[in-house]
């Protein structure tokens, strides 16, 4: 298949977590979360219990599917950035790489040139950290812990 | 594309609902979303025009208990059936890891049934799919109609490979879950050759 797996490993996870809980502080966030574009969420950090998380990864992953397809239409590569500007709330979302997609949710005590400032460190510091993962996930050894798994554990998940 | 994360000790498998427009798709995951646990389930998304038809996806985030330690999570998509979303569909598809094609078991729908595997198959293949290699399942919705072909004749236009097929009512939920277990089954199947 074409895409290759995606993978989490406690290690990235946590380099990951760390510059999110910095964002967090440094661009004066509500909210920030990694969502890969295919919808899930990677990691999330400030006020993240009383967001319906998974619906947001699905959301933005659409809108930003979307908006690249827009790109396409007229020859561009990409639209990396968006912004959205609501009453109390906004959302700033920015694509690193290739796969990855970073939003910040941000009310009146930031400023979208703040957010856009840390997002830019921010998402250069995931870049790397996402580069380094896609390397090791591709090393030989990594087996998928999903091998060894027979029909009866498959069975058993629908046995209620 | 699965997501495998060890840090959360969880696996998320992207699974997509195609076929023509109104053969039952958002029906299939409306009845899957009433008949699971609160504990089991996340919200169910529906971006859909005044009239109810699919405009961009249906989206539903399903937990379908433990394997060896790891949760699996199943994110359930639909994709819009009429013919001018195609842009739409191909989008929905990207990642995707198991599909499961509604047919509409009304005669007068058996040129809209073909149309759309085709253009599955032409937009798996414009992303590097292969609609052969993919964990596949068909279902032949709406039997509780009295207009219907046989199981017979649509399994010869659309089943052709012998994929898992299933005879469904998704208005009253008749095989809804059965086709998606089929599904959820090839796809945990596949992660187990390797996955990639
Ligand atoms: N009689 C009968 N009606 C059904 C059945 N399944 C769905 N329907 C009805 O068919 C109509 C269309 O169903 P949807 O689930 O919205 O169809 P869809 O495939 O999502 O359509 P699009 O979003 O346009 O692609 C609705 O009125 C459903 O109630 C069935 O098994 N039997
Ligand atoms: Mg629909």
């Amino acid at each position: 298949m074409v895409n290759p797996q995606m993978v989490m490993y406690e290690e990235e996870f946590n380099q990951i977590q760390t510059v999110v809980d910095r964002l967090v502080r440094d661009a004066n966030a509500k909210v920030v979360a990694i969502v890969d574009k295919n919808g899930q969420l990677i990691a999330g950090g400030g006020d993240i219990d009383n967001v319906d998380t998974t619906s947001l990864a699905s959301l933005l992953a659409g809108n930003v599917a979307a908006t690249g397809g827009m790109a396409k239409l007229l020859k561009e590569n990409e639209f990396a950035t968006q912004f959205h500007e609501g009453e109390k709330a906004n959302i700033y979302i920015q694509l690193v790489g290739r796969q990855v997609i970073v939003v910040v949710i941000f009310d009146a005590r930031s400023s979208l040139g703040l957010v856009r400032l840390r997002v830019k460190k921010g998402g250069d510091e995931l870049n790397n950290i996402f580069e380094a993962l896609s390397k090791k996930v591709a090393q030989p050894g990594k087996d998928s812990p999903f091998a060894e798994i027979t029909d009866e554990d498959i069975d058993n998940l629908f046995n209620d | 594309m699965s997501f495998i994360n060890y840090m959360a000790r969880e696996i998320n498998c992207k699974l997509v609902y195609y076929g023509p427009g109104l053969c039952g798709k958002t029906t299939n995951l409306q009845y899957i979303y009433e008949r699971t646990n609160p504990e089991a389930k996340g919200k169910m998304i529906s971006l859909a025009t005044e009239t109810e038809r699919t405009l961009f996806f249906d989206f539903l985030p399903l937990s379908l208990g433990e394997i060896r330690g790891f949760k699996t999570r199943f994110h359930l998509y639909t994709v819009p059936g009429q013919v001018f979303y195609d842009a739409s569909r191909k989008l929905i598809l990207k990642g995707v890891d198991g599909v499961i094609f509604v047919a509409d078991s009304q005669i007068e729908r058996t040129e809209a049934n073909l149309e759309s595997v085709e253009n599955l198959r032409g937009n798996l293949a414009e992303q590097g799919y292969s609609l052969d290699k993919l964990p596949y399942v068909i279902q032949y919705n709406k039997r509780d109609l009295p207009n219907v072909a046989s199981v017979e004749e649509l399994r010869q236009m659309l089943n052709p490979t012998n994929q898992p097929d299933f005879e469904a009512v998704a208005r009253t939920g008749v095989g809804v879950f059965d086709t998606l277990k089929a599904v959820a089954k090839l796809v945990l199947t596949e992660l187990r050759k390797g996955g990639t």
